[in-house]
């Protein structure tokens, strides 16, 4: 139920946005592995109020057939909001939004997957959106990208995503739900970690060629962030599972802690 | 891990698991009448959902949320709100669900879950109205498994109740032939209380809060809707067709009474935590 209103500004007279961020912050991002039991590979994301849920299944036999492919796996995913998780009830039944935005994420992670190691097979990527504040598609594809690593499905590298857009004439990084709705423009972005090349780009709103440059390559900085705090979550995800097994590995353990935050490791995560 | 393809067990399992109950034990090692570890969080949906709760039941966990929305009321009951239970069974929470429009198994779940809480009369409905014949409240409790390992229905029904117990809503009042928000919030108006308990039969053996192995092997099961009086408020046999004697019914009865004793605990408890908070 819950009446959405337009707020009276988005940037406030000291130039913070509705939430208290400044115009390049990101919202507080918490990501975990392997947070079901059924998947082959899961992951969950909290970007503010957003929260998502990723499962990988496969590569598995494809149903119904005729949409093998026959030189690679057939990369499924299907994006869907739960009835609660906005403002209004959303129906039930699949919307033409959310059959658009699975398409555009498939489109986002392909890139980075070997796929045609696996001919004729499937590999289902399902993500549920339990709460919406903005960004899904985005958050949906940093934990897509993760429960695919998680599965362990052969990778390139990891896919971060970020949103970004205007308000107000200023750019902002990783738009809120508000921000979206009523600001000037969103861009949602997503790029292979490795190599930065964009795998998702959409646009609405209006922006003129330096603006929109301009904040493609706000973009590209948070989602260099986004990629570490990726890293972060798989290593940590193994290294609990690891270090049950023996103290001896509490060295190894440590290795990778100091490892954190450090760019140019790019593409270990295939290891 | 998805480590089988279809709702088919081997025989050689199949056998394990019956042979092994008429030795006293279950494979999991439970006793006959224990449940797998119960846990409730609560307001997992907290910005946008008026209620929510995860339910963890063993490795199988459901989330509930509730809207509330204003809509018409029915046209035989024009001065009562609208209570509805919904369910999916997503392809992210098993190997065994497929995508596509809900099938029987989910519908079962939606409808068995309702039951629960419509027999109950869990939520006066009567108080539900704005103006009658014209705007009620219509109360949505949707259900999505996460991870599926048997007795999604328990599961389901706990979350439900967690989250319609915990619910919040905006009130409105009827001004000039419409509906305003007063700008205060309410709870649910909440007469009673029911969670479901399911007991599945497996050879000549009954079993509480079956898993996916044994819902796998499973002649039949019987879920039974349990109020905080102990009185039963609906009953659901399904999940295969074979037949249960008077005896095994009365026998789990008694057992679902037991353990519906315990999950009203747990609510209440899980809700007097929360509001220390």
């Amino acid at each position: 139920m819950s009446p959405e209103t337009k707020p009276d500004f988005l940037i406030n007279p000291e130039g913070l946005r509705i939430d208290g961020r400044r115009t390049d912050e990101m919202r507080p991002i918490e990501l975990k592995v392997g947070v079901l039991k059924q998947a082959d590979g899961s992951a969950s994301i909290r970007q503010g109020n957003t929260y998502i849920l990723a499962a990988v299944y496969g590569p598995r036999e494809l149903h119904p057939r005729h949409l093998t492919i026959n030189d690679r796996a057939y990369l499924r995913c299907v994006y869907r909001m739960a009835t609660f998780s906005v403002p209004d009830r959303k129906r039930p039944a699949p919307s033409r939004r959310e059959r658009e935005i699975s398409m555009v994420i498939a489109n986002a992670l392909k890139p980075a997957l070997f796929l045609e190691d696996y001919p004729r097979a499937v590999v289902d990527v399902f993500i549920q959106v339990i709460q919406a504040d903005g960004g899904t598609r985005c958050a949906a594809i940093n934990a897509a990208s993760l429960a695919l690593a998680d599965a362990g499905i052969p990778m390139k590298t990891l896919v971060p995503a970020v949103a970004v857009g205007k308000a107000e004439g200023k750019l902002l990084v990783d738009l809120g739900d508000e921000e979206d709705k009523y600001g000037g423009g969103d861009v949602p972005m997503a790029m292979l970690g490795t190599t930065g090349e964009i795998t998702l780009l959409q646009q609405d709103g209006s922006f003129a060629k330096e603006e929109l440059v301009e904040a493609m390559g706000m973009g590209v900085t948070a989602m260099k962030y986004i990629l570490e705090l990726q890293k972060e979550a798989l290593k940590s995800a193994y290294t609990k599972k690891v270090a049950v097994e023996g103290e001896e590995l509490d060295e190894y353990e440590d290795d990778l802690e100091t490892d954190l935050g450090e760019a140019e490791i790019a593409g270990e995560e295939d290891e | 891990m998805g480590d089988y393809s279809s709702e088919v067990i081997s025989n050689i399992d199949r056998d394990y698991i019956a042979n092994f109950l008429d030795t006293g034990k279950r494979i999991d090692g439970r006793a006959f009448d224990e449940a797998r570890h119960t846990e409730i969080e609560l307001d997992v949906v907290a910005a946008k959902a008026e209620g929510s709760a995860l339910v963890h039941l063993g490795d199988t966990s459901v989330i509930a949320g509730v809207k509330v929305l204003l809509g018409d009321p029915y046209a035989d009951s024009p001065d009562k709100g609208v209570m509805m239970v919904t369910a999916e069974l997503p392809p992210l929470a098993s190997p065994l669900f497929e995508l596509g429009p809900p099938k029987e198994p989910a519908i079962e779940l939606a409808r068995v879950v309702d039951r629960g809480v419509r027999e109950s009369e869990m939520i006066d409905t009567s108080k539900l109205c704005i103006e009658p014949g014209k705007k009620v409240y219509m109360v949505f409790a949707d259900v999505y498994p996460l991870d599926y390992d048997g007795n999604l229905i328990d599961a389901s029904s706990l979350a439900v109740a967690a989250a319609l117990l915990t619910a919040k809503f905006d009130e409105y009042k009827w001004e000039d032939g419409k509906a305003v928000p007063t700008g205060k919030k309410l709870d649910l108006p909440i007469r009673n209380s029911a969670v479901e308990v399911t007991i599945s039969r497996i050879g000549r053996h009954l079993v509480m809060d079956p898993s996916l192995k044994e819902e796998m092997v499973q002649d039949c099961r019987l879920t039974m809707a349990v109020d905080k009086s102990d009185k039963l408020r609906a009953m659901q046999k399904g999940g295969g067709s074979g037949p249960l004697t008077m005896d095994e019914i009365e026998t789990a009865m008694t057992m679902a009474i037991d353990r519906a004793q315990d999950l009203h605990k747990l609510i209440d408890e899980t809700i007097k935590a929360r509001k220390k908070k």
